[in-house]
């Protein structure tokens, strides 16, 4: 009886061991049934994307005026636009162009904001306030102004969208980055590290940012939402996503001059947008309740 | 309170430099060439060197810089390429319509953010919490310019109860501000819910009510008094965001507004239009965020104590924003 007591105890004490925090976090985040919900469309919308060269094999910009406007149905399961463009196809490939610039351009705001925010953040004084007090200055212009100067200034095409959303998140980044750094800085394990002569850069990879990973992961899905709406919200003013590319954004600016008649041009775009943001914005909600259950509420 | 004040506008000086300095930059890298814009493609080179002669664009960028800088601190923005006509006179002339738009849909999003994000947390985990939660993250995934064309879709197209676009009388402001400000009104759901959500615990409020006191007055005194310190800081961003969906919504409702303005100051390299107009947005966006600063301080009796050192008050505010946005 005893031995078997023993024997329970010893299994459990391995599994307790076994089980880091980010194990943890990710079991929490597994039981969350909204998150998992979210996470499951997002995979969907980017394995369809993904084969969106064998579901319509036609391409998306294979024309036939012949059968322009025909409405969702049989044939056409999304029906077709102006030009008898199968918007199943539009649609589809528009996922992989606006997946591609959400990822894109959060990687260029991530990378750059948390070399600012940790550089801003770990040597504080004067390198913080030069970071910091430029960072003001984008910030003083409204998000959505400063990606239109900058992808005007650079032009349309993909890559200017992505660039012109990835910087136009950097200030937040670099913010969500240093707070966290500026208490994880003063603790003793930093102290350590330091008196055995770790490089500064050592100490801001190794030991200051893996502290601070989990509003790094919160920010970045967050991002990820965010940059997907500004691209698209870029496309539909005409400067990021050139036509014929079926960027979401651009599809219902394109169809807007038929909104009276064919609604569903605007709608079906709409919904995707839609659909793919809040699975994002779930999937983010559900990770920062697995990541940080003191903040759940 | 008035050094802070003070201080504070003489910090938004560098900053409003450094965004006419961002500016000159882009336009650096802009492609096409204003001359050629304005006196169209076939005209003469002389004729366009002098064009660019007459506005300083043969200069070096950084000459060109501090040339319009200091005509800047005299007042004077420059005219438009286009029109010739003054710059100010012309953003004036639009100005007062983009801030309306701004601050009706902000004010649709406050009231109706607070409103539901209370009630949201005060019926916590029932199905009123889950569905305002639900509209909450509903509104913050939607493209507003897509919020908007459903709204004309439903309302001026299907019902025909509002117009479609112009901007001629209170009827036309409803739907791109209901546009804007509906949609703004979920990301203050959420901050309203949760801090409010953090407050209902406190031991303040446990005091209050085991001392018996009414529950509407431990809503009104004590939880909403403490819950409204995150969500204020959060308006001066909400601020920022409507005067950056209002270009959108110009574009769409055709209205002629500051937005409009710049797209096209913006496709035609009319650079002093832009200018201006980005200098007065970046000017309301910085006012506005040290209003909202001061009245968080009139709310927070801790912060207004802080005052006395009116350093801290900043990073107190940027501490609470950061902590109502993770």
């Amino acid at each position: 009886m005893n031995n078997v007591d023993q024997k329970e105890v010893k299994i459990n004490r391995r599994e307790i061991r076994k089980r880091s925090m980010m194990q943890e976090s990710l079991e929490r985040l597994v039981r969350n049934k909204t998150a998992m919900a979210g996470f499951a469309v997002i995979v969907t919308v980017a394995i369809l994307s993904a084969l969106a060269g064998v579901i319509c094999p036609e391409g998306y910009d294979a024309q036939d005026v012949t059968k322009a406007f025909i409405r969702p149905g049989k044939e056409y399961i999304l029906g077709t636009d102006n030009l008898g463009r199968s918007m199943l196809a539009r649609v589809l490939y528009g996922g992989r162009i606006s997946l591609t610039i959400g990822i894109i351009s959060t990687s260029i705001s991530a990378a750059l904001g948390i070399i600012l925010g940790s550089l801003a953040g770990y040597y504080g004084n004067k390198v913080d306030n030069i970071i910091m007090r430029t960072l003001d200055v984008f910030h003083a212009i409204p998000n959505t102004l400063l990606a239109i100067a900058i992808s005007s200034a650079m032009g349309g095409g993909i890559v200017n969208a992505m660039i012109a959303v990835g910087i136009s998140g950097v200030p937040n980044f670099a913010k969500v980055v240093r707070a966290p750094i500026l208490a994880v800085k003063e603790s003793e394990f930093v102290e350590a590290a330091r008196s055995i002569d770790a490089t500064n850069a050592r100490i801001i990879f190794r030991h200051i940012l893996p502290n601070v990973l989990s509003p790094i992961i919160i920010t970045i899905t967050g991002q990820l939402a965010g940059s997907i709406l500004a691209a698209s919200s870029l496309s539909f003013l005409g400067l990021g996503v050139q036509p014929p590319m079926p960027e979401w954004g651009s599809l219902i600016a394109n169809a807007r001059q038929y909104i009276r008649d064919y609604s569903y041009l605007v709608s079906i775009p709409g919904l995707a947008i839609a659909a793919v943001v809040l699975s994002m914005n779930l999937f983010g909600d559900g990770l920062r309740d697995a990541l940080d259950p003191k903040l759940k509420n | 309170m008035l050094r802070y004040t003070l201080r504070r506008l003489l910090l938004m000086i560098p900053v409003l430099i450094g965004v006419t300095f961002l500016i000159f930059l882009l336009q650096s890298f802009t492609p096409g060439d204003p001359a050629s814009l304005v006196l169209g493609n076939d005209a003469e080179e002389e004729e366009k060197y002098e064009w660019r002669e007459k506005y300083d664009l043969n200069d070096p960028l950084i000459v060109q810089y501090v040339k319009y800088m200091s005509r800047v601190v005299r007042g004077d923005f420059g005219v438009s390429y286009r029109t010739n006509k003054n710059v100010t006179l012309t953003i004036l002339e639009r100005w007062p319509t983009t801030f309306l738009v701004a601050v009706l849909s902000v004010s649709i999003s406050v009231f109706l953010g607070m409103m539901l994000g209370i009630i949201a947390a005060l019926n916590r985990n029932n199905w009123v919490d889950s569905f305002a939660r639900f509209l909450g993250m509903l509104g913050v995934s939607m493209p507003n310019f897509w919020f908007a064309l459903l709204l004309i879709m439903t309302f001026a197209l299907k019902l025909k109860i509002l117009p479609v676009s112009g901007f001629y009388g209170p009827e036309y402001w409803i739907l791109p501000t209901a546009s804007l400000g509906i949609l703004g009104a979920a990301g203050l759901l959420r901050i309203t819910r949760s801090s409010v959500l953090d407050c209902i615990n406190a031991d303040y409020v446990r005091t209050a009510r085991s001392k018996g006191q009414k529950e509407g007055k431990i809503v009104m005194h004590h939880i909403l008094r403490n819950a409204l310190i995150p969500i204020v800081t959060s308006i001066g961003g909400y601020i920022a965001a409507a005067l950056g969906g209002t270009i959108i919504m110009e574009q769409i409702f055709a209205i002629s507004g500051l937005g409009k303005l710049m797209i096209t100051a913006i496709n035609t390299r009319d650079y002093p239009l832009l200018r201006g107009s980005v200098l007065l947005i970046a000017t309301t966006t910085s006012v506005i965020n040290l209003i909202v600063d001061l009245i968080y301080a009139q709310i927070d009796p801790r912060v207004k104590a802080a005052f006395k050192n009116s350093i801290k008050v900043r990073r107190l505010s940027e501490k609470a924003a950061s902590a109502s946005e993770s």
